[in-house]
């Protein structure tokens, strides 16, 4: 996996801090619910200086609010969209025919739904990350409707969006944003899922230069004969700054009428059937000059940009869809009666539904605080809570959509019913957009990255005799020593948690303070061959994602009993529970991390691994076998 | 008749698919954060008031919602499908649950001779109380004819023709305008508000000024709020 690693090192130092292009700002009202385009080099945002033993308050707390206008706007909004998906949505009939009515995605046009990112100017409603993540919670309840709308605006067109020229936004934006055109996010080869920047389509320049020639195929494309927009990524041939020829990738907007584009037939899928998958190719096609996306040869930062923007609106998506699932299921287990009692009453049941509404809590949280994030001025870089949440929000998808199904039991199974195809629609989550293991290593790897240089940066000064510098270390050295309590800033004089969540404050606190020493310890021991050592990342990776969803909890509890919001003692509740388990679950990772082998098990998992895949099966032998 | 105002009448009731529950102590049902929405009968309304506004047999179309200050959503949902503007009757919300077919026909009433409504259309009854008496009692104190359970209105000059569905089947009559009509379920399909109508409507307004404290029964005075809504209050007197 090196030379991933190598290839997501690049992406992250130089994706993440440089803008792409100077866009122009739009309107800057405060607290304005309409999309503002980026300009500027962005700042890192929370989690990164979690990886420092730090915890940034002011990134996080107060949670992020909306204006009592965009709230009533919001709920607007909301009306009609629910209307029309409880009452003109008919999801078995769209899943066993594996398509989507064109009546039905007509309303969706006319809705205004295919155009919830782009701005008022083009046409578009120019919602805000928050908005997005709202109305995400709604189209939710139909997995092929929420993919085909994502891979239209979230990646398809995003990219126009990010990085676009003015001619091309005017040109492509207005038809997109009504739906008249629709857009898919081309970058999967059967040769390159994970590994990206490894594609083999490539785009030759013509001989008069005002022609790209593109030729290649793309497999699993969302939308792909639906569309007639194509966010395409190609090799194409640079020369590099010191005069030698590379070959680096570019985006392109290629229009199906420019000839040479074919689909494949739909792809026969587990979930999200009515959603429509096939391979694109393109054979000799034309693609004028002015439709390249950026400078040529930015194309993998601008991919990474697109995707990394798109991710976060998972964890509503997930939220609304388990909200349904928990009324429905919820109803169930109070009307079933087993042994004279209902199923309500049983403690394993109970159990799950607690489950359930733990994690659904803490996905909104992590959702609208990353989207809020998002939304703040100086468009802070998020990509990496993002990841974050979309990682949770996949598993736990997939965990409580089961659980749900277990509650129901046999009739969970049965077609019949919409527990199966929700379970069969929540597994794409954790492979598309990023499968969870490549996002766990970009959200231990840009972590480790900004803490390896801070860390440099502070050796080198220790090493110029800067006493301040000095003195800290020692300090915290003789504090880890005598084992006092740490305190970060979250409770206390100047705290910001409610002090009804203040253990957990303390316990989250505590996490970061050790987590902090554990990451200077690893680098220390491995330096820069850290990114081979994938299983001590993912527990990395583990904890912060941990962290960052106890601090989402928290601070949106704290807001919560703050205002007075119905139920905010059942919040508190909530918020407890999780962050006690998280707690414990972080002190496992991080006593497992600081071992070394035998009490930490990763060196001989890998033994173990290397000899099943030596042998390319099960190598133990059967155990009825004899020897005499 | 390019002329004629239509007023018509949105109630904020509970929405349909919840399921209602009993309060603890008996004294009514939970609908402290209970989903509301408008009522299905007011949204025909409201649509067949947008269609005739389209047609150009309609010149302006007024939603009027009573009740406590949350009705201010059913009329952004009312000025989303379509209506010009919006008028709030606010009701204080200890006294809410008092508010009936009687005090809503005295304020429709008030409200039609104020804004010089030639047609008031609203639901036949509301899907919380099924009373199917405001549309009546308007009529009647307004000395104006009435269609009720309209499942198709015409409109020509100053003529209405309606087509009722009464127990025997249907019956067609035709009303002189000024006239009030209430909605049947087949009267039309409501349109949904899509998301760029929405953002069209929520046009901001500055300006207000200051209200005095008016009886239920007296004409009210005006409160404008940043939205084509104005605001009356209302107490029990």
């Amino acid at each position: 996996m090196s030379c991933g690693g190598v290839l997501l090192l690049r992406a992250v130092g130089v994706g993440s801090h440089r803008a792409l292009g100077a866009l122009p700002q739009q309107r800057l009202a405060a607290g304005s619910l309409r999309r503002l385009l980026r300009t500027g080099p962005r700042r890192s945002a929370y989690v990164k200086d979690l990886f420092l033993g730090k915890i940034q308050k002011k990134d996080v707390f107060p949670y992020p609010e909306v204006t009592l206008d965009e709230l009533n706007d919001m709920k607007q909004f909301v009306i009609p969209v629910e209307k029309f998906f409880n009452e003109e949505v008919d999801s078995q009939k769209i899943d066993r025919d594996g398509v989507i009515p064109q009546e039905t995605l007509d309303r969706l046009k006319q809705l205004g739904l295919f155009g919830m990112l782009i701005p008022e100017e083009y046409g578009g409603l120019g919602l805000s990350h928050i908005m997005y993540a709202r109305l995400g919670e709604i189209c939710s309840q139909d997995g092929a409707i929420a993919v085909t709308l994502a891979a239209h605006q979230a990646i398809g067109l995003k990219g126009i969006l990010l990085a676009g020229t003015e001619e091309q936004k005017a040109k492509y934006l207005p038809k997109l944003a009504t739906g008249e055109y629709i857009a898919a996010f081309c970058l999967t080869e059967a040769t390159s899922g994970s590994d990206a920047a490894s594609i083999q389509t490539r785009a030759t320049l013509s001989e008069d230069k005002k022609y790209y020639i593109l030729n290649g195929s793309k497999i699993w494309i969302t939308n792909g004969s639906l569309a007639s927009i194509f966010t395409v990524f190609a090799k194409t041939e640079i020369i590099d700054s010191n005069g030698f020829k590379k070959d680096r990738i570019t985006a392109f907007i290629v229009e199906r009428n420019f000839g040479g584009v074919t689909n494949g037939k739909p792809e026969n899928k587990l979930g999200i059937r009515g959603s429509d998958t096939c391979e694109v190719h393109f054979e000799n096609t034309k693609v004028p000059v002015e439709n390249v996306i950026g400078e040529v040869g930015d194309g993998f930062k601008i991919a990474m940009n697109v995707l990394n923007s798109g991710r976060f609106s998972m964890g509503s998506l997930v939220a609304g869809m388990i909200k349904k699932l928990i009324g429905k299921t919820a109803e169930y287990a109070c009307t079933r009666k087993q042994f004279n009692r209902p199923l309500s009453e049983f403690g394993l049941i109970q159990e799950k539904f607690a489950l359930l509404a733990r994690k659904t809590y803490v996905m909104e949280s992590m959702a609208y605080l990353t989207a809020g994030m998002m939304d703040s001025p100086g468009f802070p870089d998020c990509s990496v809570e993002a990841a974050m949440v979309k990682v949770f929000s996949s598993e736990a998808a997939w965990l409580c959509v089961s659980e749900a199904l277990q509650i129901v039991g046999g009739l969970g199974y049965m077609k019949d019913y919409p527990y199966e195809r929700y379970l069969r629609d929540s597994r794409i989550l954790l492979i598309f957009e990023g499968t969870n293991e490549i996002l766990r290593m970009y959200i231990a790897m840009t972590g480790l990255q900004y803490a390896g240089q801070v860390l440099k940066k502070k050796i080198r000064d220790l090493q110029k005799g800067n006493l301040s510098v000095a003195m800290e270390h020692v300090s915290a050295i003789l504090r880890d020593s005598l084992n006092r309590k740490v305190s970060l800033g979250l409770t206390g004089r100047d705290g910001v948690v409610h002090p009804s969540v203040e253990e957990s404050a303390n316990r989250l606190e505590e996490n970061v303070y050790y987590f902090g020493r554990v990451v200077e310890v690893l680098l220390r021991r491995f330096g820069k061959t850290i990114v081979e050592e994938q299983l001590a990342m993912k527990r990395m990776a583990d904890i912060v994602i941990n962290l960052y969803a106890m601090t989402a909890v928290l601070s949106r509890a704290s807001r919560s009993v703050h205002l007075g919001l119905r139920n905010h003692d059942h919040e508190v509740l909530l918020t407890n529970i999780f962050c006690t388990e998280a707690y414990f679950k972080n002190l496992y990772n991080l006593s497992q991390l600081e071992k070394y082998p035998p009490e930490n098990l990763d060196e001989y998992i890998k033994k173990a691994a290397r000899l099943v895949l030596g042998n390319k099966s099960y190598t133990c032998t059967h155990p009825l076998e004899r020897i005499f | 008749m390019a002329e004629l105002r239509a007023l018509v009448g949105v109630k904020r009731v509970i929405d349909y698919a919840v399921k209602i529950r009993v309060k603890p102590d008996k004294t009514g049902v939970v609908t402290d954060g209970v989903k509301h929405s408008m009522n299905p009968f007011c949204e025909i309304a409201v649509e067949e008031a947008v269609r005739l506004k389209e047609k150009k047999l309609v010149k302006e179309v007024i939603a009027v919602s009573c009740g406590p200050k949350q009705c201010q959503e059913t009329l952004r949902t009312a000025l989303a499908m379509g209506a010009d503007r919006g008028i709030h009757v606010e009701v204080p919300e200890s006294e809410a649950e008092r508010l009936g077919p009687l005090q809503v026909s005295r304020v429709l009433t008030a409200l039609a001779q104020k804004e010089k409504a030639g047609l008031v259309l609203l639901g036949k009854q509301a899907i919380d109380d099924d009373c199917n008496q405001t549309g009546q009692m308007t009529a009647a104190m307004l000395d104006w004819p009435q269609g009720t359970f309209a499942s198709k209105l015409t409109l020509e000059g100053d003529k209405v023709t309606v087509e009722r569905e009464i127990d025997g089947g249907l019956e067609t009559i035709r009303l002189k305008l000024p006239a009030v009509v209430t909605a049947d379920l087949r009267l039309n399909e409501p349109r949904y508000a899509t998301l760029p109508n929405i953002m069209r409507r929520t046009t901001r307004q500055p300006g207000r000024w200051e209200a005095t404290n008016p009886s239920l029964h007296r004409p009210p005075s005006v409160v404008l709020q940043p939205l084509p809504v104005q605001v009356y209050h209302c107490t029990y007197s």
